[in-house]
């Protein structure tokens, strides 16, 4: 029994993991129609921003974590700004193109400065080793994993749902030139937007440097993690990407423990299954744009 | 506007080529070139890094001249994809003519460029790949690294004479791998103990954490672990955060795992973990320190295993072709390497003169503090220890 919830507590700390890196990705490719590849490059940025900071400047490991946000948003911003912009109006094969472009450029940039081997942060003594909470072994860095990104679900949650900027951002995407017309500055909530997922991927990579390892093939490895996330969430809301990663989290969990044979087949026979019963994922709109 | 440029590009590789044809015999007779193919980048490049540093300390050591030829290294990247290695392999040797073709960090690696040391009649020197099977691919293969039978075999009798009785065994799904489970297995039961748990993860894997689970939940007095030279790391920290260490499951396996290269960073978790292997840091004789000090010196880092199959393999190609006398025909060369031995930073090592594989010692470490740093100490030599891969054949 005890062995079941340490798995359960796995499985939802690698969703939430997986929630964070690919909710950026779940909005400028549900809320802004733009398919961004290079996804993981911004939260390889974050990863190595963090482990830079901490193992050779000597932050503290908490005091670099909103820094990572802030570089991969800040990136985000500048690349926005600079290229993204053009392909909006693009084909989704130009924007795909260009992307993974993107991508082979970052994994040779990050292979050429920090070298190919993997990276790790250091980490307080605080967060290692596990907690007995009755029988049931709970890691302390897992721990604090779902707590960080519970809180900032809901947060995003209540953004989208509650502010002025979430009904702007729901009203330009619904339709761009209504928005404008009623004086929205669309472009602009678009480059927020944007920056902001950047900034959670950049995040989502300081945080999994401990678990997904950092390497310079980070966004390579994970992009289908992503993806599958995005795709089975459906994208049109944060609740469906959000729900994805953890059954995506505890199933991968599950299955590597119970049918360790089969492990790495489990996410995707998942994804299959669910695809086949509601091809646009499980909250998916119908209505295609 | 692609035509034009691909023309471009022709009419300069044209222009070029009597350029270097002029250039080339000149040197061809009394330079000797050595291809060598290495994982510079990607998850393997650690191995590739440390060949390549141990072979320029050795020439830096020995000087660039043998039997008055020049030797010259001409270094590829790989990236540990087999495709790759074989492309390398053959522009090596039919554009560059080199003598011998070496480095191979991982066994397909190996296993891909072996034909064509067949074919060519050269000699391919393996400095890292550790599957049995690879020196009976080719009757030009030679190997100075090791055989993971070697190390898994000596530990699974270690461990089934010293009071280990229930293993759980955890090892990456690639050829090693298996080697190393499978001769771990056959040993270690043979000797009266019992694997309660096998589990082979994925080469390419991410997260250890349900699989250490499940190694924690079978209880065993020890686990043994193979994993590729630069996933240690990352094992043992996911080993430590399980609180594997504190629930008394010990790691024992053939050395990769507790690789010199990475074994300071993995903090203290890695304390008393067993492990058999052929070359320790801290191996205590004379050549290793100096061996040791000259690699800290030039590189700033400590030598692994990788690194002394590197040093090992140049000089192994620089005594053969002083016995040939700078001959480079590959049958002389071969026949010259075999039986050779010599004194390495590892200990006494030799090739066999058979099977054209290493003979080497195999020693038992267990990681310890010494100075404040993390070491594989050796406490108990096996001397001479051959492929049992292939003498049982």
């Amino acid at each position: 029994m005890a062995s079941v919830l340490t798995n359960l507590f796995d499985g939802v700390a690698y969703g939430m993991l997986l929630f964070v890196l690919a909710c950026g990705l779940a909005v400028t490719l549900g809320l802004m129609n733009f398919i961004n590849l290079a996804h993981g490059a911004f939260a390889m940025a974050g990863g190595y921003v963090c482990a830079v900071l901490v193992n050779n400047s000597g932050w503290p490991f908490f005091a670099a974590l909103p820094l990572a946000f802030v570089a991969s948003a800040a990136i985000g911003v500048v690349l926005e700004r600079t290229l993204y912009r053009h392909l909006y109006v693009r084909s989704h094969l130009d924007q795909v193109l260009f992307s993974i472009g993107l991508v082979f450029m970052s994994v040779a940039a990050v292979d050429y400065m920090m070298g190919s081997s993997r990276v790790f942060i250091k980490l307080p003594a605080a967060l290692e080793g596990q907690i007995d909470l009755f029988g049931v072994g709970i890691g302390r860095y897992r721990l604090m994993i779902i707590v960080i990104c519970g809180l900032l679900t809901v947060a995003l949650q209540l953004i989208l749902a509650k502010t002025r900027f979430g009904s702007r951002l729901r009203a330009a995407v619904d339709d761009p030139r209504a928005a404008i017309g009623l004086g929205i500055n669309v472009p602009q909530v678009f480059a927020f937007t944007f920056a902001f997922g950047c900034g959670l991927a950049g995040l989502g990579g300081a945080l999994s440097a401990e678990i997904l390892g950092l390497d310079p093939y980070f966004p390579l490895k994970f992009m289908i993690y992503f993806l599958i996330v995005v795709t089975v969430g459906g994208s049109s809301s944060i609740t469906g990407p959000f729900l994805a990663s953890l059954l995506l989290g505890i199933a991968d969990v599950a299955g590597k423990y119970y049918v360790p044979k089969m492990g790495p087949f489990v996410i995707y026979t998942v994804m299959i299954v669910i695809l086949i019963w509601r091809p646009n994922g499980l909250f998916g709109r119908t209505a295609a744009r | 506007m692609f035509d034009r440029r691909k023309m471009l590009l022709w009419a300069a590789t044209t222009a070029a080529i009597p350029a270097l044809c002029a250039a080339a015999p000149a040197r061809a007779e009394d330079a000797v070139k050595i291809g060598l193919i290495l994982p510079m980048t990607g998850g393997q490049a650690s191995t590739g890094k440390q060949i390549d540093n141990a072979i320029k300390l050795y020439m830096q050591q020995k000087g660039d001249t043998v039997a008055g030829k020049k030797i010259e290294i001409i270094l590829k990247d790989d990236a540990a994809m087999p495709d790759n290695t074989k492309r390398l392999a053959q522009e090596l040797i039919v554009n560059d003519k080199v003598s011998f073709i070496a480095g191979f960090g991982v066994t397909p690696a190996a296993l891909a460029a072996a034909p064509l040391a067949t074919q060519a009649k050269i000699p391919e020197v393996v400095m890292a790949a550790g599957t049995s099977i690879i020196t009976e691919r080719s009757p030009y293969i030679v190997r100075t690294s090791f055989t993971l039978a070697q190390s898994s075999t000596i530990i699974g009798d270690w461990a089934a004479k010293n009071g280990i009785k229930k293993v759980a065994t955890l090892t990456s799904d690639y050829a090693p791998g298996n080697d190393a489970l499978n001769f771990f297995k056959q040993h270690f039961t043979a000797g009266g103990g019992e694997i309660v748990e096998e589990v082979k993860v994925p080469l390419a894997n991410p997260d250890f954490a349900p699989f250490l689970q499940r190694m924690k939940d079978s209880k065993p007095d020890a686990m043994f672990v193979f994993v590729p030279a630069g996933q240690g790391g990352n094992f043992m920290k996911q080993y430590a955060e399980r609180g594997l260490d504190k629930s008394g499951i010990k790691v024992i396996g053939p050395g990769d795992v507790m690789d010199d290269d990475l074994l300071n960073n993995m903090g203290d978790a890695a304390l008393g973990a067993v492990t058999a292997h052929l070359y320790s840091a801290a191996h205590p004789s004379q050549m290793n320190k100096d061996f040791v000090a000259a690699y800290k010196k030039a590189f700033g880092n400590r030598p692994g295993f990788m690194a002394v199959s590197g040093y090992d393999g140049i000089h192994l190609i620089y005594e053969a072709l002083k016995k040939t006398n700078g001959n480079t025909d590959g049958d002389k060369l071969i026949e010259a390497m075999k039986g050779m031995a010599w004194e390495s930073p590892r200990g006494p090592i030799s090739i066999d003169p058979e099977t054209r594989d290493i003979v080497q010692n195999i020693y038992i470490r267990k990681v310890e503090k010494v100075d404040g740093e993390l070491y594989n100490v050796e406490f108990e030599t096996f001397n001479a220890v051959k492929d049992s891969g292939k003498t049982k054949k």
